[in-house]
């Protein structure tokens, strides 16, 4: 904690250091306090447009997540399925899903839902890889006790496999909390008028480069905000259970 | 508790593996305690495995006879986001049968775990977890049971208190037992084989009821035998 605010310390004394050194002009480069002075200024503006964004990151990460442990177990419970769709996860992830914004606008619209469908994307290669993964490395000794004891294919999934892929779970959905907010800013960036991505762009557009720095901070704080609660959320789970 | 059961006497494996083992045939000895022991890698354990039903993982050319059998290995296997109860109770959730709670608290006494029911896995000792797998094992109530070096993670006072234990709760059941401790097999074993890449070979066990006390004379004097064995 101690750590974390030095580092954000330095972090603004460097930033303050290469506005003095470099001279440029605060439309190039504004200094912290010219960011803070805006961040105060247009916090209703902010805060409405983090509002947005907010609720996009957290629509798509829960139907993100949702969608990634259903193709997961899925893949799991069916073993042609999971041969077949094994390949195409990881061509999947190679894809630029950023690309993709533009096409998702054009087909959804200037709306909440190319953003949500933009997080979904995003989130939910990672979290099907990371259980598909744990699914299908179950503990051996575990196992066998529960092969000998009769235990059916179904019994089997969900009383072991299911349970013992939880930390791996719950490793894909940290990445997908840490990936969710980039998304959703993505598919702002790219349409519509509403969220802090928009908000970023429209200050970029104006030269308002104080008001960009100051919207990415606060989806700095956001991610940073979501990533803590689910962290500590997924901890407190596995811990429970005796991970 | 219940008079167990032991499994049919024509219980046993024969048949080889080629490049594991040769020709063999293992018969266990009904309702006693069958000690295999052997070098690292002879097969032990894949003759356990065929007994359970397991997959071995080699080109096993032979017959196996079985029964409804329970394992209990090295690695005992416990579902850590169980307690300690539910890891007793194990066999019937997974069967989605009902178990009798005053059976698993029967057994769980016997295992001198009353008062740790609801422990997670975690939060219990190796000697304890271990327990906790015989309970589980005691819970199937199989006629034939397999144990795979089950006490050999344990210091020597627990290795000697929990086989001791094993042994007494087991009676009257068939029973596998592979290790790797001449001495644990001189104290816990009816019968002795001896596994080399050439087959089986029986070694005579003292006189005396299972399990035998570890200082006494004919005991220590098996150990030294098998020890011999199994340097030879």
């Amino acid at each position: 904690m101690i750590r974390g605010v030095i580092g954000v310390l330095a972090a603004v004394a460097l930033w303050q250091a290469a506005v003095w050194l470099t001279g440029l002009p605060p439309y190039l480069l504004p200094g912290p306090a010219k960011v803070a002075q805006t961040l105060a200024a247009s916090r209703a503006e902010i805060a409405q447009a983090a509002l947005f964004t907010a609720a996009e990151t957290l629509v798509g990460l829960v139907l993100g997540a949702g969608l990634g442990i259903a193709l997961a177990l899925a893949m799991a419970a069916w073993r042609p399925v999971g041969r077949a769709l094994s390949p195409a996860l990881i061509v999947s992830q190679t894809i630029p899903v950023f690309a993709l914004a533009p096409i998702l606008t054009l087909w959804l619209g200037f709306g909440l839902a190319p953003k949500i469908a933009m997080v979904v994307l995003i989130v939910f290669v990672p979290v099907a890889q990371a259980l598909y993964d744990g699914l299908m490395a179950p503990p051996a000794a575990q196992m066998d006790v529960a092969r000998v004891m009769g235990a059916g294919r179904w019994a089997m999934l969900r009383h072991l496999r299911l349970p013992a892929a939880l930390p791996r779970l719950a490793s894909g959905l940290r990445l997908g909390a840490i990936y969710a907010p980039v998304g959703a800013v993505i598919g702002e960036w790219v349409g519509g008028a509403r969220g802090l991505g928009a908000l970023m762009i429209q200050a970029n557009g104006r030269m308002k480069t104080d008001l960009m720095f100051a919207a990415l901070i606060v989806v700095v704080a956001l991610s940073l905000a979501l990533y803590a609660v689910i962290d500590a959320g997924l901890r407190r789970m596995l811990a429970r259970r005796g991970f | 508790m219940t008079r167990p059961t032991p499994a049919p006497a024509s219980v046993g494996v024969s048949g080889e593996a080629p490049g594991l083992f040769g020709p063999l045939a293992l018969r266990l000895a009904q309702g006693r305690v069958t000690c295999l022991l052997g070098a690292s890698g002879v097969g032990k354990s894949t003759l356990l495995r065929l007994l359970a039903g397991l997959p071995t993982g080699v080109d096993f050319r032979g017959t196996v006879d079985s029964a409804p059998a329970a394992l209990m290995g090295q690695d005992p296997g416990l579902f850590s986001w169980l307690t300690v109860a539910q890891n007793v109770a194990l066999g019937a959730r997974l069967r989605g049968e009902r178990a009798d709670p005053a059976r698993i608290a029967a057994l769980i006494d016997a295992v001198e775990l009353t008062g740790l029911e609801t422990r997670l896995p975690a939060n219990l000792s190796g000697g304890q977890r271990q327990r906790v797998a015989l309970a589980r094992t005691l819970a199937e109530d199989r006629p034939l049971v397999l144990l795979d070096e089950p006490f050999s993670a344990l210091d020597a006072r627990l290795r000697l208190m929990t086989g001791d234990m094993a042994v007494r709760l087991l009676k009257g059941r068939t029973v596998l037992m592979v290790t790797h401790d001449p001495a644990e097999a001189a104290r816990l074993g009816d019968r002795f084989l001896v596994m080399t890449p050439a087959g089986l070979a029986e070694i005579d066990a003292p006189p005396g009821e299972v399990p035998r006390r570890h200082d006494a004379p004919e005991v220590l004097a098996a150990q030294a035998g098998l020890t011999e064995r199994l340097i030879a």
